[in-house]
């Protein structure tokens, strides 16, 4: 329960730091926000913008006072509205257009998640039994490339072989289970790489522990050596590789997203910043950085369970 | 150390990553007998060819020889990957020697930072500090090292704190040697090693994220010959072209498939004794 309330108080000091990293970033860009919110304003009509517009502006958005009470005021307004701010672009609530974006890019990355944790986990534990036979160093093979081949890569050579070549599905659309499918595959690729690397080692070393020897001896079936005295022992480093490897997978929906056309995140993420949306891109960033948090909560959570001994603070 | 460098080059995997990387920044020899071509020279009249004897990977949708842009582009990547590392490298250093060194309120503080910075997406900050300050190569480097350099931050600390209960830096303390001085003279040379396997490593990831950036259009200016950018420009010939895509993906697998190589070699040469397996 200490552990819990910790880790808690962790989160929420990370997610802090993360706003005012943003915030400040967001307004230390060159020409100044007033100019921006203006050009946005007047689309066309940069040429025409006066001082006296950019000062009304100013005073408007309080632009005129010191950083941190900005600061302060957008995180108040954050906490006791949930209104972080407007979109220069779309004239809207940033929170609305997250809301309206989520479910896209929950369904990607939940759906790569567990692709590549079942899929990593089980072909790791293939791996690890056939231990240096040719099978063994196919797949590991395979690994070494799953993780250094550019996700983008992959999902252009996969529209290239299924949806040019071999018309198996369309190329764009959101929806239906087929539009899903590459940029899943896409995504999950290298998170399935990097658990089944992890499964294998961890298999391996739990393998080589006495009372496997032990219940070998004694004459168990491999099958249920595996499923009740390896399995369980050899997946909490594999947890861990999972929790982190969401990380890597959130940022991958960037540029997944934004070659297939995914109505997510991501891909807002990347619109803005070529529109200089400023106040949408932060709520992207702050929008994916809680739910890498998120996710690695609860697969702390998850590891105290899992091993009894671990009982952090 | 010599004979472990011997050793390693001996195997003929880490000799052969060695020596390719390092080709590119010699005087690139067999270049011009392969791509005898400028990597910028626009020749409109030979846009979108296939491979042929002539131009051995085709061209782009300038008529500019693809192979002679992937081998520039080779430089364009490591420079900027270079970069990224020895900041990333140097402040995690000094931070990580900081926080371990004088433990109590520095180490307390110097810690949250680094966990912090280590617990959220690094790509996706990279991508809003680019987003802000525009592409760049200077940027891109400040982008990429600002979200890299706390994971040498945290394997210096924990160097450190090992490092500074041993004899002969008890021994330095005693004999009245100022911080500064066993910082760097005593702790230092000592705890290294480990994160220049890092960095070896490293560079691959930083090779994959200046591609993706620059692949979205946001990591460097569109006439800089990078991969991550002429991969952007090819997808758009995909159907009639697809070689513009292929090349220079496979460019990029393999530059990242050759420093993991190389941080194994890296880690059998300063830490002989390491219990990990082998990432191959």
């Amino acid at each position: 329960m200490k552990y819990f309330i910790k880790r808690t108080g962790f989160m929420a000091l990370t997610l802090f730091a993360v706003c005012a990293l943003t915030f400040f970033l967001m307004n230390v860009i060159p020409g100044g926000t007033a100019e921006l919110i203006l050009k946005h304003t007047f689309v066309g009509l940069e040429e025409s913008v006066t001082e006296e517009q950019l000062s009304q502006i100013s005073s408007r958005y309080n632009l005129d006072d010191p950083l941190y009470l900005q600061f302060f005021r957008w995180i108040r307004e954050a906490f006791v509205t949930g209104d972080i701010g407007t979109s220069y672009v779309f004239k809207k609530p940033v929170l609305y257009l997250l809301a309206l974006r989520l479910p896209a890019t929950i369904q990607l990355a939940g759906t790569s998640m567990a692709l590549a944790a079942v899929a990593g986990v089980s072909l790791g534990i293939y791996s690890a039994l056939q231990e240096n036979r040719t099978s063994d160093h196919i797949l590991r093979i395979i690994t070494l490339f799953g993780v250094s081949m550019p996700g983008f890569w992959v999902a252009l050579i996969l529209i290239l072989i299924f949806s040019l070549k071999l018309k198996l599905v369309p190329v764009l659309g959101y929806g239906s289970l087929e539009n899903l499918l590459l940029p899943a595959a896409a995504l999950s690729l290298h998170s399935a790489a990097a658990v089944m690397r992890v499964t294998r080692t961890s298999m391996l070393e739990t393998l080589g522990q006495e009372y496997i020897r032990f219940a070998k001896a004694k004459g168990l079936p491999i099958w249920r050596i595996i499923s009740r005295h390896a399995f369980k022992n050899a997946m909490l480093p594999v947890v861990t590789v999972i929790g982190f490897q969401m990380g890597s997978l959130l940022g991958g929906t960037v540029v997944i997203e934004k070659i297939f056309a995914w109505p997510g995140i991501g891909s807002l993420l990347v619109d803005s910043i070529s529109a200089r949306d400023l106040p949408v891109v932060q709520g992207c960033v702050l929008a994916i950085v809680t739910m890498f948090l998120l996710v690695n909560f609860l697969v702390d959570i998850l590891y105290t369970r899992l091993d009894p001994r671990i009982r952090y603070g | 150390m010599e004979a472990n460098l011997q050793k390693s080059l001996s195997k003929k995997r880490y000799a052969f990553c060695f020596d390719s990387t390092f080709a590119f920044f010699r005087d690139r020899p067999f270049c011009p007998l392969i791509s005898p071509y400028d990597p910028n020279a626009i020749d409109l009249g030979n846009k979108n060819l296939s491979p042929s004897g002539e131009h051995l990977l085709g061209t782009d949708y300038l008529g500019r020889d693809l192979l002679s842009r992937i081998l520039i582009g080779a430089r364009t990547s490591l420079s900027i990957a270079f970069g990224v590392v020895l900041i990333s490298l140097l402040i995690g250093t000094a931070l990580g020697c900081a926080a371990g060194y004088y433990g109590g309120i520095v180490d307390e503080s110097a810690s949250r930072v680094i966990d912090i910075f280590l617990s959220f997406p690094g790509i996706i900050f990279a991508l809003a500090i680019m987003g802000v300050l525009g592409s760049g190569v200077f940027n891109l480097i400040f982008a990429l090292s600002i979200v890299q350099w706390a994971k040498y931050a945290r394997v210096m600390r924990g160097q450190v704190l090992s490092l500074k209960k041993q004899e002969f830096v008890l021994s330095a303390v005693t004999s009245g040697a100022d911080d500064f001085h066993i910082i760097l003279k005593h702790i230092v040379p000592n705890a290294i090693a480990p994160l220049l396997v890092l960095a070896t490593i490293d560079f691959g990831h930083v090779i994959l994220s200046i591609a993706t950036l620059s692949f979205l259009g946001i990591g460097l200016p569109a006439d800089v010959p990078e991969w991550g950018a002429m991969l952007s420009a090819g997808k758009e010939f995909m159907r009639t072209a697809p070689y513009q895509t292929i090349f220079p993906g496979l460019a990029i697998t393999s530059f990242v498939v050759i420093f993991s190589i190389l941080g194994d070699g890296m880690r059998d040469i300063l830490d002989p004794n390491h219990e990990e397996g082998e990432i191959y």
